[in-house]
């Protein structure tokens, strides 16, 4: 059999990590209080949350990777690229990577692009970013993931559908927090979930985006990279996997053989909902602000349509002077606003003004 | 449209860059390329920190057209740690209140849309209440 793993040949990690959540939440109870009479059994996490009237992807982008800079405590002029992975880019045509570059002072001499697959577009960028400093290409990318999801009113994913997200500045190893070992995509043509252009918001195939998407995908990522690099769970210290609920996470890690404890740090979707393309590497980030020196971290993204990128991460010496550099993932999770439903529908920009 | 002015204030706006005198040292916000302090010449560029406090501020009920999405929101005079005064708005101030000597941060958001919604958004810097 080839190799399938997808692995530089000169060694890459993370220089610096950044994070962003903003403050406001809706409590799930919230919703069904609206829309199902406050039939409150089976929500799906406790609250989510929920961008205020002046944020969107290049607000909440420009402040991850401001942290992740910070981190790495590189010259931004020696960053070559800026791939911002979302499916909430403000505008349908212009990018968002192009302001996050000028802003953070890496324009003009770079590469600029917004990556899209559904919840796995920033680990999409990450990859991409692997390729190009571990080419020799450039000595620093910058990959993001972030998202302001919508859900229909009443639908199923208004309860979870979240804003936040994350971003790396990818570089030579020598250099990094912590390694990235490798990495490994399972991809198929899956419907589970799309959006049409024009559509406002996204349709699901229902009982079809659990065992055929997201477990399938998950877990033969997970597996594949594990055999690959002849690893089994208990090499890991922690993991993270996408969180789209509060359940999926904790079945995919006891398919694959992981513990509670092992996912805990990276779970955060029962407090801040389904981040969608910042979930699986938010989760990452709030587990590198405890991870220690030698700490090895799997991490498996999904994204509809559908797939999952996986990666084998180890933690350096590095991590411990540099992670108290910015705002720590649970610092932006402490900062919280509750919002009712009312609220909730003026800041989506769900009342109709004309 | 107002597209090249929009380009030309990037900068300055996204990021508070200013310029630093080279012969007194005096941060500048708006640049100017002229000292107000000593009068000379000063071109050189200086990112601030975005840290300062809350000088003075209003809430205002009745926006100006483009600012209307947003209302009622407050407006300070932000003392930066490096010297120089900028208006902008607060944002995320939750159930905190503003008060005078509050201590505050930059970030940069969404100002407004160049006229409805299939024009240009502009984004700037705001300041919130300092997280930490
Ligand atoms: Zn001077």
């Amino acid at each position: 059999m080839p190799d399938t793993l997808l692995k530089p040949s000169r060694p890459v990690g993370i220089v610096g990590y950044g994070s962003y959540v903003p403050r406001y939440r809706l409590p799930a109870k919230e919703v069904a209080r609206v829309w199902v009479g406050g039939r409150a059994s089976g929500l799906p996490i406790k609250e989510k949350a929920v961008a205020g009237l002046d944020e969107d992807v290049v607000t909440m982008s420009l402040e991850a990777v401001r942290n992740a800079l910070k981190r790495a405590g590189i010259d931004p002029a020696e960053i070559r690229a800026v791939w911002i992975g979302s499916e909430s880019h403000p505008y349908a045509v212009k990018p968002t990577s192009t302001i996050v570059a000028e802003a953070i002072g890496a324009a003009p001499n770079v590469q600029a692009a917004d990556m899209e697959f559904a919840c796995k577009a920033g680990t999409e960028a990450m990859v991409m970013a692997m390729g190009l400093v571990g080419s020799g290409m450039a000595r620093y990318a910058v990959a993001a993931g972030l998202d302001t999801a919508q859900g229909k009113p009443g639908d199923a994913l208004e309860y979870t559908a979240a804003a936040g997200g994350a971003a790396f500045v990818i570089g030579p190893a020598e250099e990094s927090l912590a390694t990235i070992n490798a990495s490994y995509s399972y991809v198929t043509d899956t419907p589970d979930f799309w959006r049409r252009e024009y559509q406002r918001y996204p349709e699901h195939g229902n009982r079809f985006t659990g065992e055929p998407a997201y477990f399938k995908h998950s877990t033969a990522a997970g597996k594949t990279m594990m055999e690959a690099l002849g690893t089994k769970p208990s090499d890991y210290t922690w993991a993270i996997f996408h969180q789209p609920n509060a359940k999926f996470p904790q079945r995919a890690a006891s398919l694959l053989g992981f513990t509670p404890e092992q996912i805990r740090p990276g779970l955060l979707s029962p407090v801040i909902g389904n981040t969608y393309a910042g979930a699986a590497i938010l989760g990452l980030t709030a587990t590198l602000d405890v991870a220690q020196p030698g700490d090895r971290i799997l991490m498996v993204s999904f994204g509809s349509g559908a797939g999952s990128d996986a990666f084998d991460i180890t933690v350096t010496d590095k991590l411990p002077e540099r992670r108290d550099k910015a705002l720590k993932t649970q610092d932006y999770i402490a900062r919280r606003t509750e919002i009712d439903y009312a609220m909730y529908a003026r800041l989506r920009g769900k009342i109709a003004m004309k | 449209m107002e597209i090249p002015r929009h380009w030309r204030l990037n900068q300055q706006r996204y990021g508070l860059v200013g310029e630093v005198c080279p012969h007194c040292e005096a941060k500048i916000f708006p640049p100017r390329d002229i000292c107000p302090h000593c009068g000379g010449e000063a071109k050189t560029t200086y990112a601030f920190n975005g840290r300062g406090e809350v000088f003075s501020f209003t809430t205002i009920y009745e926006a100006p057209t483009g600012f209307d999405e947003t209302a009622p929101y407050t407006v300070a005079l932000v003392k930066l740690e490096e010297g120089p005064l900028v208006t902008a708005q607060l944002t995320d101030l939750g159930e905190t209140r503003p008060e005078i000597g509050m201590p505050v941060e930059m970030v940069t958001r969404k100002l407004r849309s160049d006229g409805d919604e299939r024009g240009m958004l502009i984004y700037g810097y705001k300041f919130r209440p300092v997280m930490r």
